[in-house]
């Protein structure tokens, strides 16, 4: 049937790309397998997929970074060969990573010239000139003369793309573009991606986000378990049906936020200031208080100080000045600063901190989940021996209530998908019966199934009178789950909102100034450093992670 | 543009292999490694390479006495392996290996010759036992201290420590030396043989032998089992993880090292009490370095330790032979030696990876679609 509806859409045009019985495997985990995929000129292809569905492994194989075990790729109807990147712009294929690949220390003008050959004298001016071009072309705003240090994540991305158009590609791949993106920005690329469609250049967007694929899309094609389920025109379908197809059966995109049941303060934080190691101010006089069954949702640009006022409340930041109070049952207080993580853990505070490379903090990636399972608990009893019984039980327990897809408990968790992963470190430290939960980023690139998996679990904690602290990086989620969404910008607490009827502009706004001010897109000098200083981590954390996405991206293919 | 062609063949990760076929291909790769020595010694040498290869197993086999030296030989390589694989498995860069064994010995050497003629052995050997450990525990702690406080660079640091380590034990020597400008210390306690692990079943060697079995055994339960092994393998796979779950990564650092440090006295200890009754500065014989290979071969598994240190040392054994026996070179001996160990390292590629062949790829395509194909005639 879907083959029918697949060849009415396409039946007048010749696709620029198709690719043939793809098959690629990792050891013995299966990316994609007998994947099929066509992309057409003047046409947004949104392509959709669970986490591990193989949609990255196979833009990864048209852009020359990794080759297919077997299958064929057709471009303007002639076999192609893509053996590497080079081969890849020699065919007019570009891609725009997630983690953008740029040197920090030179500028736009400089990274866009970076390894091209060109005949005769080096002249950034040309470049700059071509570059000035493309942007009026296209409708992007950029400096050429900006170093990379000094911008936004939005405007690194930026000159990413332009890298790619500056090659004359005509056909341009995005991985999950709007990840790191505010509203605004969000907006401001989509209008960029619609000019290059309209001059005729195909486009590919990798998504988890429905919105976003009904708002830029003009077709989609839904991948699962690595082969290719079908494609629709965008106009003829909607987000049900779109995440039926990508999960293999219906699914209800509803985010339940139930009445907060007898709130009562439990963390209270007062006057908080925190320095990171290099002395920049991470958090200015922050205040809040967070109460019990309900839901605080923390809203902000990454980077904006989320990381520090979790681990300062974990006992794993060292604070400068102010207060963090925990409030017993009974009233009681007990400062928290001061305490080492393991007193603060006891109280049943429970942190867990999704990072960029998801392993980094709260999993060992080598390890297996049993393994992992210990990591909080292992100290339990007096024995001078490990008790290897009980964590493999949980591990058990685990796996079977969050259907985890996992192989056997002893598969290493670096070899499982990203979305069991994180069912995995969410589910140990929600066994852990904490009375504060602490998570960030806990559904950081999941897909739709698992992310909902994650809301409701976080959902029945807060029903059972736990304080949930719930940084996220998508506001319509942040939206629809927080009882009270507190903004931070550049450290600063730039607003706490009622979650029921926020609205999401002016959350945006608030994220980009303190206090939500009317210039949006200008970003104060502090700021703009904060995000290059980010940049630098997310370098050193690539190199692990583009040998791992291989890897997790097709540890999912356990879960046929 | 399409000038190109489907390369010829292209690399890919393996499903996982059952064990005996990983070790068909680690198997091959020595036979391989056995077959281009031959080639060589007879281009190089023009001798008759079984010739040679007889003689190497002879070295290790060909008498029992032989055959003892080979046993003491990987019970030390084994013993200090062993030492140092807590600290690899916690990702320390532990080169001090030999300094630490140096340091053991020569606080070994040291209480034999002080108290040689004051205690007797009930007590002196047991006193010598907790003196080297002590020593090596030491050697082992400053590294570890500089590490965990201010985060110097162990490699550096402990290798630097192996040459304090040797010019003590120069400067002792000439302290102790007998007879005075002999510029060696010569047979301890050679009358009384006082501090001598004693013999038993008639070998000097045997009580070496099983207090290593014995270690090793220790040692895989401690990194398997207890929850100090539990720790130091999570500080080496991920010390931010560590830190997130309130381990004390300073603290791990230091009780590491301390252990690592200990068990390469008793290889000391177990050198000058055990068989040497005397103390050189070459005494630990390259060894700190060797075994760091012998771990990393073994994947830091002890009993596969046993393995590896036997190939090192049969093939050290099998050296000395034929370069006596046939006026070689002992380099000649290192090459051959290097060759097998290329081949044994590098044949865990194929075991991880395999190449996958143009004609290959084409028949995974075809089975691709011969099964669609069967699937839509099915439905």
């Amino acid at each position: 049937m879907e083959i029918r509806e697949e060849q009415e859409v396409n039946k007048t045009r010749e696709p620029v790309v198709r690719m043939e019985h793809i098959y690629k495997t990792f050891g013995s985990v299966v990316a994609n397998e007998d994947a099929r995929l066509e992309i057409y000129r003047g046409e947004i292809l949104a392509i959709l997929g669970e986490n591990g569905s193989g949609k990255t492994t196979l833009m990864n194989m048209l852009a020359g970074i990794y080759f297919p075990d077997s299958g064929k790729i057709f471009i303007d109807g002639k076999e192609a060969v893509i053996s590497s990147p080079k081969d890849a712009f020699a065919y007019g294929i570009g891609m725009i990573h997630q983690h953008f690949k740029l040197v920090n220390v030179l500028s736009a003008a400089e990274n866009v010239a970076l390894g091209l050959k060109e005949k005769g004298r080096f002249n950034i001016r040309k470049v700059a000139e071509q570059i000035k071009a493309l942007c009026d072309r296209y409708g992007f705003e950029l400096d050429p003369y900006e170093k990379i240090y000094n911008m936004s994540v939005s405007q690194k991305q930026t000159v990413e793309i332009i890298k790619v158009l500056y090659r004359g590609a005509e056909i341009l791949i995005l991985d999950e573009p709007t990840a790191v993106l505010t509203p605004q920005e969000t907006e401001k690329l989509f209008n960029v991606l619609r000019n290059m469609r309209d001059a005729g250049k195909a486009i590919v967007i990798i998504t988890h986000k429905m919105n976003e694929v009904e708002e830029l899309s003009d077709r989609v094609a839904v991948l699962r378990k690595g082969a290719y389920v079908g494609d629709m025109l965008t106009k003829d379908t909607n987000a049900d049906e779109m995440s039926g197809m990508l999960v293999g059966h219906p699914v209800k995109l509803e985010i339940s936020r139930p009445k907060p049941k007898d709130p009562r303060p439990r963390i209270e934080v007062k006057g908080l200031t925190v320095r990171n190691e290099e002395g920049f101010l991470k958090l200015d006089d922050v205040s809040f208080t967070a109460n019990s069954g309900e839901i605080l949702g923390i809203a902000g640009i990454s980077g904006n100080g989320q990381k520090e006022l979790l681990e300062a409340i974990a006992g794993l930041q060292p604070t400068e000045k102010g207060m963090i109070s925990y409030i017993h049952k009974d009233g009681s207080r007990e400062e928290l600063i001061g305490k080492d993580p393991l007193a603060i853990q006891k109280l049943g505070v429970s942190l867990s901190f999704v990072p960029e490379d998801r392993l980094g903090m709260g999993l060992v990636g080598s390890m297996d989940i049993t393994d992992n399972m210990m990591l909080r608990s292992y100290r339990r009893g007096n024995s001078f021996f490990l008790d290897q019984k009980s964590p493999h039980d949980l591990a058990a327990n685990v796996v079977d209530e969050l259907s985890v897809n996992t192989p056997n408990l002893e598969t290493p968790v670096r070899r499982l998908s990203g979305g069991n992963v994180q069912k995995v470190l969410v589910g140990r430290e929600i066994s852990s019966a904490p009375t504060v939960l602490l998570t960030a980023y806990a559904v950081r690139g999941l897909d739709i199934n698992s992310s909902y998996t994650i809301y409701d679990l976080i959902n029945r904690q807060k029903e059972a009178g736990v304080a949930v602290i719930y940084v996220g990086e998508d506001l319509d989620v942040l939206l629809e789950l927080s009882d009270r969404i507190l903004v931070l910008c550049d450290g600063k607490v730039s607003g706490i909102l009622p979650g029921e009827g926020a609205d999401k502009k002016e959350v945006g706004l608030l994220m980009t100034r303190v206090g939500g001010g009317k210039a949006e897109t200008e970003k104060t000098a502090d700021q703009a450093d904060e995000t290059s200083e980010e940049n630098d981590n997310f370098i050193e954390i690539e190199a692990e992670e583009s040998e791992n996405t291989g890897e997790s991206e097709g540890g999912n293919a356990h879960e046929s | 543009m399409n000038h190109k062609h489907v390369p010829l063949f292209h690399i890919a990760k393996r499903k996982s292999l059952p064990w005996y076929r990983a070790w068909a291909i680690r198997g091959i790769a020595i036979l391989a490694a056995l077959i281009i020595d031959a080639i060589l010694t007879t281009i190089v040498t023009g001798l008759n390479p079984f010739a040679v290869y007889a003689s190497i197993f002879k070295g290790s086999f060909g008498t029992v006495r032989k055959f003892w030296v080979l046993l003491q030989n990987i019970a030390i390589l084994l013993c200090i392996s062993i030492a140092v694989t807590p600290a690899y498995r916690m990702r320390f860069w532990n080169i001090g290996g030999e300094g630490q064994v140096l340091m053991g010995a020569l606080g070994c050497a040291l209480t034999m010759i002080l108290l040689g003629d004051k205690l007797p052995n009930a007590l002196l050997i047991p006193l010598l036992f907790l003196i080297s450990v002590l020593c090596g525990a030491i050697w082992g702690l400053i590294p570890a201290i500089f590490k965990a406080k201010w985060n110097t660079n162990e490699t550096l640091f402990t290798l630097m420590m192996n040459y304090v380590a040797t010019q003590l034990v120069a400067y002792f020597i000439i302290v102790f030396e007998v007879p005075k400008g002999a510029g060696q210390i010569g047979i301890i306690n050679q009358s009384s043989e006082a501090g001598w692990l004693p013999m038993v079943f008639g070998s000097r060697y045997f009580l070496n032998i099983l207090i290593v079995a014995v270690l090793t055994v220790l040692i895989f339960v401690y990194m398997r089992y207890s929850k100090h092994g539990y720790e130091i393998s999570v500080v080496g796979e991920s010390e931010r993880t560590a830190r997130y779950v309130g381990i004390k990564v300073g603290k791990v650092i230091i009780r590491t090292m301390l252990l690592s440090g200990a068990l390469c006295g008793v290889a000391g200890f177990l050198l000058v009490s055990g068989t040497n009754h005397t103390i050189t500065t070459s005494i630990a014989g390259g060894r700190g370095f060797t075994a760091v290979m012998v771990s990393w071969l073994a994947k830091f598994n002890p009993f596969a330790m046993v393995l590896t240190s036997f190939l090192i040392v049969f093939m050290e054994r099998g050296a000395s032979e034929i370069s006596s026996n046939f006026g070689l070179n002992a380099s000649f001996a290192d090459i051959i030696t290097g060759i097998i160990l290329f081949f044994v390292i590098a044949c865990e590629f194929f075991i991880n990876y395999e190449l996958i062949t143009r004609r290959k790829a084409a028949r995974i395509t075809a089975g691709i679609s011969a099964e669609a194909g069967k699937e839509a005639a099915n439905e």
